[in-house]
């Protein structure tokens, strides 16, 4: 039985009551992101706001339809980045790239990552992998555009 | 023979094994693609083995073995959908390809430069399909119809996922020139009228493309008989190999049509500023083809010849009449399309309320298991339904009445696994 290992509490829980979901206004940039294998898809909104010359995530929002890893994953997403510096909020998502990678195989970094080491299990499965991408990349997506195209 | 699935079983090797750390393998992916009997992967193996070579250039004995195999193999392709002429067979490499082929060809013929080729497309004509339709039966004619400035329409679907047939009058009319609609839903198993819809197009003027892709493997299909003028079908989801799909049409449509793609062996003479083509098939293959692929389907279709499509027919109408009040019965669940056998082939798509199919299809896996989750390439009709994605059960011959309890059983798993 691997489903657990895929199905942490903490996954169901956030899927079930997720953070920051739905769409806030003022924002800087928004993006439209879908999984077109399953039809799943994720709008994000991206509020930057500039303290003492560093570009600060302000607020994330979003709306979206889909299966319980690519929405708890939005919402774990949307509590990691907001109130972080741009540069260290891509630097989680690096992270959680490369964990998305690590197929079952890495030791996530707890202090980094928080609630979002427990999607090490989904690293397993290939075709969940996007799923649990979905946010992180239409977030990605749209703080470029908010930077205006610059680099992160 | 009779039918028994404990003997034909044992013709999948495949289905021995087990998976996710030992448990039985549950194949119900089937309208996806389907499994290979020992029969067809021994075939290929031989001809690999044996007789290996390409065809209809090569001088030796191999590549007359080879030739013989792979014309063997349209000959048996050809009786087996009911038609005595096989150039009317031709080789694509899986039904997108053979739709695209004709989408292609009709293109071809609508070029300025065509000598007025009676096939070619205008602006103001027009081009049905319907909203159940594959993707690969839908995206070649909206490029077909952004081309030539044709125009695209549909028949609508209605809420037992029939064709909403009410508007049949106005939707096929003088300036339609080809209906492209499916015979056998991939999501909702729906049958649909093909017969009748060819006998309105034809009455129009209109030509008639039929995907066949989930109804020539699961029983009894003569293209003559259906009334069509193209019929697309793939090897894959029939027993055979994947790389190998078919086309079908009507020898004077094939003389008509201009190439798709050109190159090798389609030609009849070649110099440097112009060709003349081979006679169909010849001229609708160019460059070297899946040679053992094709004679991986003459097999294939051996074997469901020998296992007798009525009796396969039978066997799902005996799955689905277990499956779908099983599935009915089920809190939350629905079935998308037809909820009763009549008319209807064996893949059910279904909804349960609270739990999205990639967590439900993950939860069947974990028990060995294995279904679809997703739009199944047909997006616009889970739009219609007002459905974001499903998850969907397909039976083939080799599947038994312990599996639909197996799925049955794993779904109501879930419902617990999620707490809903």
């Amino acid at each position: 039985m691997q489903l657990e290992s895929m199905y942490q509490e903490i996954i169901l829980d956030h899927y079930r009551n997720p953070h920051h979901k739905g769409l806030r206004d003022p924002y800087d940039a928004e993006v439209y992101h879908v999984n077109p294998t399953c039809g799943d898809e994720v709008t994000v909104r991206v509020t930057l706001k500039d303290v003492g010359g560093e570009q600060v995530v302000e607020d994330v929002s979003y709306e979206g339809l889909g299966c319980s890893i690519s929405q708890a994953s939005t919402s774990v997403m949307s509590d990691l980045v907001i109130g972080q510096p741009v540069a260290e909020a891509m630097k989680i998502g690096d992270a959680f790239l490369e964990l998305m990678k690590s197929k079952g195989q890495a030791e996530p970094d707890e202090d980094l990552l928080e609630d979002a080491v427990a999607f090490a299990g989904v690293s397993k499965y290939p075709a969940r992998i996007k799923c649990a991408l979905l946010g992180w990349m239409a977030w990605k997506d749209a703080t470029a555009r908010a930077l205006g195209g610059q680099d992160g | 023979m009779t039918f028994d699935v404990g003997q034909i079983r044992k013709d999948f090797p495949i289905l021995d094994r087990t998976v996710r750390g030992g448990r039985p393998l549950v194949y119900l992916d089937s309208a996806n693609t389907s499994q290979k009997p020992r029969q067809v992967i021994d075939t290929l193996t031989e001809f690999y083995e044996r007789h290996n070579a390409n065809i209809h250039r090569a001088t030796h004995e191999l590549g007359e073995e080879a030739t013989e195999a792979y014309e063997g193999a349209r000959l048996k392709v050809a009786r087996f959908v009911g038609t005595p002429d096989e150039t009317e067979v031709i080789f694509t490499k899986n039904v997108s390809e053979a739709i695209n082929l004709v989408a292609y060809s009709l293109s071809n013929a609508s070029s300025p430069r065509a000598d007025s080729n009676p096939l070619a497309l205008r602006e103001g004509d027009e081009i049905v399909v319907t909203e159940m339709e594959h993707h690969s039966n839908l995206v070649p004619w909206q490029l077909l119809c952004q081309r030539t400035g044709a125009r695209l329409r549909w028949f609508s679907v209605t809420e037992d996922g029939r064709l909403d047939m009410s508007g049949a009058d106005e939707l096929i009319n003088p300036r339609t020139r080809l209906v492209a609609l499916a015979h056998q839903s991939n999501v909702l198993g729906t049958i649909n009228p093909v017969t009748e819809i060819a006998e309105r197009a034809h009455a129009a003027g209109a030509l008639v493309l039929v995907d066949a892709a989930q109804s020539v493997p699961h029983g009894r299909v003569d293209v003559r008989a259906l009334g069509a003028d193209f019929v697309g079908f793939t090897g894959h989801k029939m027993c055979g190999p994947t790389g190998i799909g078919v086309l079908w049409a009507r020898r004077e449509l094939l003389e008509q049509m201009p190439p798709f793609l050109g190159g090798g062996e389609m030609i009849e003479s070649v110099w440097m500023d112009r060709t003349t083509f081979a006679p169909p098939p010849h001229k609708f293959e160019a460059g070297t083809m899946p040679i053992a692929q094709a004679v991986g389907l003459g097999a294939a279709v051996d074997y469901l010849t020998e296992v007798g499509p009525d009796a396969i027919r039978e066997h799902e109408q005996e799955l689905l009449r277990k499956a779908l009040p099983a599935l009915a019965e089920i809190d939350g669940l629905r079935i998308l399309g037809p909820t009763t056998p009549e008319n209807r082939g064996s893949a059910i798509s279904f909804e349960v309320d609270g739990i999205h199919p990639h967590d439900l299809s993950q939860v069947l896996d974990d028990r060995g298991v294995a279904v679809r989750a997703g739009h199944h390439c047909a997006w616009p009709l889970h739009r219609k339904l007002g459905v974001q994605a499903s998850t969907r059960a397909s039976f083939y011959l080799y599947n038994t009445p312990a599996e639909v309890d197996a799925l049955v059983d794993g779904i109501r798993y879930a419902k617990q696994f999620f707490k809903v």
